[in-house]
Parts: C-alpha cells; sequence; structure tokens
C-alpha cells in the first residue's frame, strides 16, 4: 500500500496576480505563494510603468517640468502640482499672495475629494459592491466639470504655478462650487447607507491587515493609511502650507489600524474637506493671483493675447533680405509649412501655416514678421503689408512673446542649495527633494511618493490572510501605479 | 469594530535643525565632514563607515526619536564634487516635529554602504530603487534586486552619464527586440476583414 | 416567377437590406455579421495609466459606455477589443503583447492617448514610443487623456471601420 502522507501530499502554489487584472488599480503584479486559501508570501513587482520622470525633469526647466507632475497621481492632480510648486517657491525663497493661497486650498481640497471618490468606488468594486462605483463617478464628474470650468481640463489640469495660480476663478464658479458643498454631506451618507453595517463588508474589511502604530511609522506609511493605525500625523497641521493654518478643521484618527478604520477616516476626511471648502469661500480675500517676483515667475499672459489670441487671423512672412537661411523656424514649424535650402532665404506655404508664432519665436535675426489681420493674402500683398509700420499692441506683444518663450525654456535663476518640502496629498505625504545648481533646470529632482512605500508594505499586511483578503488590501493602501514607479 | 475618533492635533515644537547637526557632531566628531544650511534645513554631510551607528543613535535617543524615514536616495554629483555619489536619509521625529538631513558620500570606485533596513523597515524599496537607478550596492539588504527596471537591463539610468532616450537601438534591451521580432513574424496571419 | 419588390410588398430599408413586413429580413450575411459584431463589442480592461481613468468615466453612469453595447470583461479569451490606454513602458511591451495574442479573433486594438499613439510626453529610455511598434493598430483616439466623448468618437469610428468589412467565408483566407 502506497504511502498514504504521499497521497495526500500538498504544495505551495504559485499564482501570479499579473500586471492585466480588472483589481490591481493599474499595472501592478504580485506572485502569490499561497498554501490552500492562506497566504505565506506576497512579492510585489512594480516598474511596468516607470516612465522616467526624475531624469526626464532633469533636462527640462522648472517650469516645463510642471505638467509631468499631473501624470504621476493622475487621481487627484491638482495635489502634485500643489506639491511641486509650494517646493520650488520655498526653493526660491518667493510667497504666493493670499488670494492664491486659498483658491490652491480649494482645489487641493476639491481634489482630496475627487481622490477618495475613486478610491471608494473602485475599493467597493473590488470586494463586490459594484452600486457604489456607479454613485461615486457621479459626483466626480460634478467635480471634473468644475475643475473645467477653472482651467480647461478635466484630469491633468497644471492649474497651479510658481507663484500663485494660472488664472482667477469667477463668481459663478464659486457659487456653483458653493452648491456643490450644500449637496455633498447627503451623498456621503448615500454611500454609509449602502456600505457602513453591511454585514458582508464588514465581514471582509473588520480584522483585516492589521498594523500596528509602531510599525506603520517604521514602514514609512502617512496619511490614512496611517492615521488609521492611531498616529497623528497630518501635514497640513504639522507643517502647513498654503491657507490651512487659516481654517479650522480636525483630522480624522483611528484605533484598530484594520481597514475598516482607515476606511472610516476616508470617509470622515470627505466631510472634513467639504467644510474646509466652505471655509475657503467664505474667506476668500480679493487681490492679485501670481506674486510679484518677475524673477522666478510668468507674467500673465494678457499683453500677448494680440498674437495670440487674433480676432482676425495674422499671416506670418518671411522677409527675405534679413533671412540668413539657418533653418531654426523650419524645424520649429509643426505644420511643416516652412521650406528652403541651407543658406537662402525661407518661405512659408500660407495655406499650411497654422499661426501658431513658434517661428517667430525662433528666429534670432528677427526675419519673421507678422502681418495683423492678413490671412489668406497673396505673397506679394503681403511683402508690400509687411513694410508698413507694426502697430504699437502689436509691437509689445512681439517683444513680450519672445520673452516668455525663451524664459520659460531657460527657466528662473533658482539660488544654489537642496531643499525637501513635504504636502500632504490624499494618499499620504509627497516629498520633492530638489537638488539646485543655480540654473534652471533641477540638477536632481527627487520624487518621494506615498504609493511606493505603502506597496512596498502589502507583504506585511497580506500575510495570513486569504487571497480575497489580497484584493481588500491592495484597496484599502490606495496605491496608485503612477505615482509608485514614476 | 472600533470607532474612529476626530480630533485636532497639537504637536509641540522640537529642537531646531542646527542643534541636532550639533548633537551629531558632538557624538560622532570623526564622520562628519561638513554641516550645510539652506532656508532653513541643515544637511549634515558625513562619511559612509558608521552610518547604521548614527542612525540607530538617531532613532534611539529620547529627545530625537527619528522614527520616520521620509525620504532616502542617490544624487549623482559626477564632475562637481570629489566624492561621486551620496546616498541622503530624510529623517523626521513625528513626537518632537524636527526633521533633518543625512547625507552618506559613497565614491565611485567602491560603491557600497550597509543598509538600515534594521532600523526602519521602509527603507528596504528605497534602497533597491537606489541600486537599480546608480548601481549603488547595499550591504545587509536581504534582497538587492532590480525594482523598476527590468531585471536583466544594462546600465544605471539616473546616473550624468546614461543617455535621456535610452540604449542605442543596436543595444536595445532583448525582451523588447523578441516583441518586436515576434509581432513582425505573426503579421502575415493578422485577420483580414 | 421573380421575386421583386413588385410582386411582393418589399421594402428596401437601407443599400442591401430589404425587408418583406413584418419579420422576413433579406440582406447578406456580411452585414449581419458585421452588425452583430459591431454592436457587442466587449473590450478587455487594460488601463496602464491615466487615460484608464477617463476609460473608467466613461464606462460610469454620465457617460454610459454600454448603451453602445460595450460592456469590460475581466479575461482576454472572452472579448474581441483590446482598448491600450495609457504608456506602454519596454517592461510591459511583452505583456501586452501576450494579451493581446490571447484574445481570439476577430480582434481590433484601439490606441487611446497620446502615450499609446507615439509615446506622448515621455521620450525616455523606458517608454515605447507608440505601441504601434509591435501590436496593428485600428484607430488612435488622441489626446492627454482625451475626453470621454473622444473616446467615445473613437469607438464609433472603429464600428464604422467594422460595418465596411467583407469576410471571406472560405478555409483559405
Amino acid at each position: 500500500m502506497e504511502d498514504v502522507s504521499k497521497i495526500l501530499e500538498t504544495r505551495e502554489l504559485n499564482v501570479s496576480m499579473g500586471p492585466q487584472h480588472p483589481a490591481t488599480h493599474g499595472v501592478l503584479r504580485l506572485l502569490l505563494d499561497i498554501d490552500g486559501e492562506r497566504i505565506v508570501k506576497v512579492t510585489p513587482y512594480v516598474g511596468y510603468l516607470h516612465r522616467g520622470v526624475e531624469k526626464l525633469g532633469e533636462s527640462l526647466s522648472y517650469f516645463q517640468a510642471l505638467p509631468l507632475t499631473d501624470r504621476l497621481d493622475y487621481v487627484s492632480a491638482m495635489s502634485n502640482n500643489i506639491g511641486y510648486v509650494v517646493a520650488i517657491e520655498k526653493l526660491c525663497g518667493i510667497e504666493a499672495p493670499e488670494r492664491a493661497k486659498f483658491i490652491r486650498t480649494i482645489v487641493g481640497e476639491m481634489s482630496r475629494i475627487s481622490n477618495h471618490l475613486l478610491w471608494l468606488a473602485t475599493h467597493a468594486l473590488d470586494i463586490g459592491a459594484m452600486t457604489v462605483f456607479l454613485y461615486c463617478f457621479r459626483e466626480r464628474e460634478w467635480i471634473l466639470e468644475l475643475f473645467e470650468k477653472i482651467c480647461g481640463a478635466r484630469l491633468t489640469v497644471t492649474y497651479p504655478r510658481i507663484g500663485g495660480v494660472r488664472n482667477d476663478i469667477t463668481q459663478e464658479f464659486l457659487d456653483s462650487l458653493y452648491k456643490f458643498t450644500e449637496e455633498f454631506p447627503s451623498r456621503i451618507l448615500e454611500y454609509e447607507t449602502l456600505i457602513d453595517q453591511n454585514r458582508i463588508w464588514l465581514k471582509r474589511t473588520v480584522g483585516i491587515g492589521v498594523i500596528s502604530a509602531e510599525e506603520a511609522i517604521s514602514w514609512g506609511m502617512t496619511g490614512p493609511t496611517l492615521r488609521g493605525s492611531g498616529v497623528p500625523y497630518d501635514i497640513r497641521k504639522h507643517a502647513p502650507y498654503d491657507a490651512y493654518d487659516k481654517v479650522d478643521f480636525d483630522v480624522p484618527i483611528g484605533t484598530e489600524g484594520d481597514t475598516y478604520d482607515r476606511y472610516r477616516c476616508r470617509m470622515l476626511e470627505f466631510r472634513q474637506s467639504n467644510n474646509i471648502i466652505r471655509q475657503c469661500i467664505e474667506k476668500l480675500p480679493p487681490g492679485p493671483i501670481m506674486a510679484d517676483a518677475p524673477k522666478f515667475t510668468l507674467q500673465p499672459k494678457d499683453k500677448m493675447m494680440p498674437i495670440t489670441h487674433p480676432q482676425k487671423q495674422h499671416a506670418y512672412f518671411i522677409d527675405e533680405k534679413a533671412c540668413k537661411g539657418c533653418g531654426m523656424c523650419l524645424r520649429a514649424c509643426p505644420a511643416k509649412a516652412i521650406f528652403g535650402e541651407k543658406k537662402k532665404p525661407h518661405k512659408i506655404k500660407q495655406e499650411l501655416c497654422l499661426s501658431c508664432a513658434n517661428c517667430f519665436v525662433t528666429c534670432k535675426f528677427k526675419a519673421m514678421k507678422i502681418v495683423p489681420g492678413a490671412k489668406g493674402e497673396s505673397d506679394e500683398k503681403l511683402a508690400d503689408l509687411a513694410k508698413a509700420q507694426v502697430p504699437d499692441d502689436i509691437k509689445e506683444a512681439q517683444a513680450l512673446l519672445v520673452e516668455h518663450f525663451n524664459f520659460v525654456k531657460k527657466g528662473p535663476r533658482v539660488p544654489e542649495g537642496e531643499l525637501y518640502v513635504a504636502t500632504e496629498v490624499p494618499k499620504g505625504e509627497l516629498g520633492f527633494y530638489f537638488v539646485s545648481d543655480g540654473t534652471g533646470k533641477p540638477y536632481r529632482m527627487r520624487l518621494r511618493s506615498p504609493s511606493f512605500i505603502h506597496a512596498s508594505a502589502l507583504p506585511r499586511l497580506c500575510i495570513g490572510h486569504m487571497v480575497a483578503d489580497v484584493i481588500a488590501n491592495i484597496g484599502t493602501i490606495d496605491i496608485v501605479l503612477g505615482e509608485c514607479d514614476r | 469594530m472600533a470607532v474612529v475618533e476626530v480630533r485636532l492635533s497639537l504637536p509641540q515644537k522640537g529642537m531646531e535643525p542646527a542643534q541636532i547637526a550639533e548633537r551629531i557632531k558632538e557624538k560622532f566628531p570623526s564622520e562628519v565632514v561638513d554641516v550645510k544650511d539652506f532656508a532653513g534645513q541643515v544637511s549634515v554631510i558625513l562619511k559612509r563607515n558608521r552610518i547604521v551607528e548614527i542612525c540607530r543613535y538617531l532613532h534611539d535617543e529620547e529627545d530625537l526619536l527619528f522614527h520616520h524615514l521620509k525620504d532616502l536616495c542617490g544624487v549623482d554629483y559626477k564632475g562637481k564634487k570629489e566624492v561621486r555619489f551620496e546616498v541622503v536619509y530624510n529623517l523626521y521625529s513625528i513626537k518632537h516635529r524636527h526633521m533633518i538631513r543625512l547625507r552618506a558620500e559613497v565614491p565611485e570606485e567602491d560603491p557600497k554602504i550597509n543598509s538600515v533596513t534594521s532600523i526602519w523597515s521602509g527603507a528596504d524599496w528605497h534602497e533597491r530603487e537606489c541600486f537599480d537607478m546608480f548601481g549603488i550596492i547595499f550591504n545587509g539588504h536581504y534582497d538587492l534586486r532590480r525594482i523598476l527596471m527590468p531585471e536583466d537591463w544594462e546600465g544605471y539610468p539616473l546616473r550624468k552619464d546614461y543617455p535621456l532616450k535610452g540604449p542605442e537601438p543596436e543595444n536595445e534591451w532583448p525582451g523588447l527586440v523578441e516583441v518586436i521580432e515576434r509581432s513582425k513574424a505573426l503579421r502575415e496571419f493578422e485577420w483580414e476583414g | 416567377m421573380l421575386i421583386d419588390a413588385s410582386t411582393i410588398g418589399l421594402v428596401e430599408v437601407e443599400e442591401g437590406t430589404k425587408i418583406l413586413p413584418p419579420n422576413v429580413i433579406i440582406t447578406s450575411l456580411d452585414k449581419i455579421v458585421n452588425w452583430s459584431r459591431l454592436s457587442s463589442l466587449w473590450p478587455a480592461t487594460f488601463g496602464l495609466a491615466c487615460c484608464a481613468i477617463e476609460m473608467m468615466a466613461v464606462g460610469a453612469a454620465h457617460y454610459d459606455f454600454d448603451r453602445f453595447g460595450v460592456i469590460f470583461r475581466g479575461s482576454p479569451r472572452q472579448s474581441d477589443c483590446l482598448i491600450v490606454a495609457g504608456t506602454v513602458t519596454k517592461k510591459m511591451a511583452p505583456v501586452v503583447r501576450r494579451v493581446y495574442d490571447q484574445i481570439p479573433e476577430p480582434r481590433y486594438v484601439i490606441a487611446m492617448g497620446s502615450c499609446a499613439c507615439t509615446g506622448g510626453v515621455f521620450r525616455t529610455y523606458n517608454t515605447v514610443q507608440g505601441c504601434d511598434t509591435f501590436l496593428p493598430v485600428d484607430v488612435y483616439v488622441p489626446g492627454c487623456p482625451p475626453r470621454p466623448e473622444t473616446l467615445l468618437e473613437g469607438v464609433m469610428k472603429l464600428q464604422e471601420k467594422m460595418r465596411k468589412e467583407r469576410a471571406r467565408w472560405s478555409p483559405w483566407r
């Protein structure tokens, strides 16, 4: 008779929860070593979305690297922008005006609400509550519409600027935002009615992923993930930036350190953010929205409007006598409308020209002429018109445009030194460590992202639980792979 | 089932960064190379030999209590400094609300430094990323592999002499070359609707 | 006897499709198969980066994807389309190709977002400059990220493409 233990032998199984998975919140790969249904070991593999943002930031100026930060934690793009901008302002030693600080607080809290809505939607969807997903996205669409009212973009906003914000907000926007804050508490109540006391939800989240306060600090956790374990650490209180020291808010702290407590922390943060937005709308002071420091900030573009936003289309014409044939405008033209050989004067094909002024700012020999309101005219007519006197507002706009272009490319002359500045993004603590060597490009731009650290703690949270609890744990640490891999 | 409290947290202020730098200088005078001050933040530049001892002292000492490792990263000072690499530790104390930065110099010929995972568990992945991006080896780390780049990638991307656009097409990563070759081979069997 | 519109009450609804009221439809096999394929296009969930959030927003209640017949399936074996939403990195490229290979034919690919079309903002060492280096793409949807309506138009363009297909119904293709 065969040995019974050989027949009944069990082995550990290796399951790869691969990069393509509906529940891994992006491209995260987990290698699970399971014994039956119990987890023995979890090994996360990240890096499937590593786009080299840190190295790319070293080759771009401080102004040009701002849109890259949108794409890190793409769920709450405003918060990343605010973190970057606050860090550079400290590095340069400038401060944004009061109105800009309040506006940044408002949009930062709106982005916190939208981030938590997405977190709740995906967390609940993974655990099985599909209705919550549709309810949360309904509110999220409202917030994204409000973002579009301010700056024109829904997701990748790039609205804050070094020294302030990009443009002012209107009273109409504030009215619709106030209406949102009045209706939102009733919606939060709706979500809580669905899942808060639900037996299935409680079974799936109470006692799952328990971590004590000391261990959580040792693993480097921050944000609601840390506060769920009872540690009172919130950068908005510890080291306030923007207008957080002028508003009154509480910070929810958990006790048990399990998934349910982290969920409750984030639900209470909804209400606190709502409260902060209301206070900021009431206290919003009038004033400028950009700091008065022309060495480090980009000034508003109103004076450049005669060229960039023409009522009638402008025509672009190359003065053959002044053109040296260097080919810079040829390379700069996005529509490939310029043609000509080396060292011979170039010509523009008027049908293809987009009037985008790219060639104008790259021409060092002042051979590019802007003829206002003359789009569609023939070449000879343009040659005549180009000789005429340029009107004053166009002249000023031309000078400002070239200056603005070179400033953006070269970057502000930031003083030499190094700085680590952290801000409280919805997921935790986003830290920027800049090493500056006095030029307009950062020498080293380091992003300390909360998702990277929380993903490293996943093995610790999953030990001893079952396979389905891994999904609940991924949801509770709230990772986004764009931020984790940068 | 636990109830979550909501309260205003009012922490108390701790020591000034300059004072903390003084404490480190007193305790380990031979290790400190320089102390730099910029915009209210102080960095202490150290030699790499006794970094674990210094970190252990900062972690355990009663009035310092640096339990929170905010960030661990590497910087490449090629051409700007004599010692090429630096490993930067940003430390913070939640109880006392003070912050300090340590910079350990790591030379190019022998890029090794001791690992601090025994003090802070969160340093684990930070050190793996530092190894991946700069090639600095951490002694005592239990599993030092590449984390962000593919496992068999050659070269250390964040070094200053590594091109931004990546390797030349001839030296492309073999995994990608394989995918492109296979897609070319399978193209003739594609569905033509 | 010739069956013609004049002999029996045949009504030509659109070009190539005739209806004999109340419930007899005379059309070509191509049209029926294409219509049923494009009305129930099931993509495999393949959100990589920021565009995935906009894809989720299209699937949610405001811009409903379900009214186009589009339901997101988890497994590539049960889907017939791949929406590559987000940056494709060199580490991820073999995985994308493997998922694409697992989708049964007929299969289509929509490259959503600037990063999937041409590499986008990221011209770096780990980014593949467009997923069409190793996948045959049918529709490119540009934008960073494209608005939900843009993705809907992209799907509608794919449906137009599917409508014009002429399958060769024989063992040798």
